[in-house]
């Protein structure tokens, strides 16, 4: 049974509106220390603050320049070799093992090595991130290559594309499309969170911006960089999702 | 001529060698229609795939007169499913065996409209896969096997999963086109009416392993009669054959 669309939007503003109503009313009825937690009506006078010192662009940039490079990297890799990978039996047979050992550590493990290695550096931010997103995209790539209807295959042997680059290219990688793409975009959040973790050790940029913050007990500016994050996570999600749906116009 | 010699086919596994064809021969006239019949799992489809190439012979040979031709494939398929690539339209999946033959973009757009057109599918050309019946899907995949301009077109039970209308609409479209176009056509179906109905030549696939146990020409004029006497009295003497050589009276 449909809901009416304007039923629905309404019910969502209605669930923003009490979200907001009862944020502020905590610690305008003294139940929270407003320390603890800042009623949002003083955010943008906060946020304002941090955009004029210039420190609030500068932080943005930095993460930014982390996320993407990492993000890119990382997600290449775990393509290019998830799908080589997937299409070799001697490949995967050589790694099967190196992987089982690998994959368990999460990301963030790395950290010790990451700043041992590198330093407190974007080298080290950079490490971090691709090592996130690097397993959920070689997984992603290598099931799906794998999971390649064996008949699309047959049928581009049948029509003459039988080399290793012709069947990628005409059959598995449009195949894998989706199932990358998935993968893709899990990475896109899991490398925004190695991002901030890498920047609370101290990497320059909005996670260490707000470990500042916190320990001065600006917990407004806190609230800034949370919201600053969760919005520019957003934002790159619903570009890439816009991307994918216009690569597999197809479908629909 | 198509030429096919001594053909045999085993597979080693576990449990010893299983021979699937055993000193097949046959020899294509060109603009033959040939069919060949069989109980399911005797290995009609592995026949046509060994001549196609997909899979290798244990011995015997495949020779054609006809010497490569640029811009051409000596074989072509059409399978049971119709097995479009859902990410192309129409008109790229016409054009998918054409690719890699060194032709240019507009010729083999052309090629593959020209195609379309024999199958009176010309209108479809830009629509997707999913937005077309089972008939004109198995249209589609036809169109795509002529592209190619191959000397010998071969049909893996290309009408065995339509409806029984859709079935007796496309043979008779696929009598007029191999009228109009000339083609040789190898065509491997467990319905011995149907093969009957088509060929000029009926092969009975039988025993295990296979070898040709009887081939029957079929004198019948064209356009023919579904309900012609002497081609019943043939459908029914490759019927009674075949039972005797089906233990459980599987199949047919």
């Amino acid at each position: 049974m449909a809901r009416p669309r304007a039923l629905r939007l309404s019910l969502s503003l209605l669930g923003v509106v009490l979200f907001f109503a009862l944020w502020e009313a905590l610690p305008r009825l003294g139940l929270v220390k407003s320390m603890l937690l800042p009623a949002p009506s003083g955010i943008p006078a906060s946020f304002w603050q941090e955009v004029s010192s210039g420190a609030w662009g500068e932080a943005v940039l930095q993460s930014l320049r982390h996320y993407v490079s990492g993000l890119v990297l990382g997600s290449a890799l775990g393509v290019a070799l998830g799908v080589a990978t997937g299409m070799s039996r001697t490949l995967e047979d050589m790694t099967n093992w190196i992987v089982r050992l690998l994959r368990p550590i999460p990301g963030l493990a790395w950290v010790p090595f990451a700043i041992i290695w590198f330093g407190v550096s974007p080298t080290a931010a950079n490490f971090i991130i691709i090592v996130g997103v690097f397993w959920i995209n070689y997984f992603s790539a290598l099931s799906a290559v794998q999971a390649v209807d064996r008949d699309l295959i047959e049928l581009a042997n049948a029509f003459g594309h039988r080399s290793p680059l012709a069947r990628l290219v005409k059959v598995i990688l449009p195949a894998s499309v989706q199932p990358i793409m998935a993968g893709l975009r899990t990475g896109l959040g899991q490398a925004w969170m190695a991002v901030v973790a890498a920047e609370l050790f101290g990497v320059a940029g909005l996670g260490q911006r707000m470990m500042q913050a916190s320990s001065l007990l600006a917990t407004d500016i806190v609230v800034v960089y949370m919201i600053t994050m969760a919005v520019l996570y957003g934002v790159v999600d619903a570009g890439f999702v816009a991307l994918r749906d216009r690569l597999l116009a197809w479908k629909a | 001529m198509i030429s096919i010699q001594d053909l045999t086919l085993s597979f080693d596994s576990d449990r010893g060698r299983t021979i699937v064809l055993k000193d097949f021969h046959l020899d294509i006239a060109d603009g033959e229609f040939i069919a060949v019949v069989g109980a399911s799992g005797v290995g009609k489809s592995t026949l046509l795939r060994v001549i196609a190439g997909l899979v290798k012979p244990t011995s015997g040979t495949v020779t054609r007169d006809n010497p490569e031709t640029p811009g051409r494939r000596p074989y072509a398929l059409v399978f049971q499913d119709a097995r479009l690539l859902p990410w192309r339209r129409v008109v790229k999946n016409v054009e998918f065996g054409l690719e890699g033959l060194g032709l240019d973009k507009q010729t083999r757009r052309r090629r593959a409209l020209d195609a379309l057109e024999l199958v009176g599918l010309s209108d479809k050309a830009d629509r997707w896969p999913h937005q077309l019946s089972g008939g004109q899907r198995q249209r589609v995949a036809i169109a795509r096997a002529l592209a190619v301009d191959p000397d010998l077109l071969m049909m893996d039970e290309p009408f065995g999963a339509l409806d029984a209308i859709t079935r007796q609409g496309l043979q008779d479209e696929l009598v007029e086109l191999w009228q109009r176009t000339g083609k040789t056509i190898l065509f491997v179906t467990h319905d011995i009416d149907e093969a009957v109905y088509l060929a000029d030549r009926v092969i009975l696939l039988a025993g295990s392993p296979a070898g040709v146990r009887s081939t029957d020409q079929i004198t019948a004029p064209r356009p023919r009669q579904r309900d012609d006497t002497t081609a019943r009295h043939t459908a029914n003497a490759i019927r009674g054959r075949l039972s005797g050589t089906v233990v459980d009276g599987e199949g047919i």
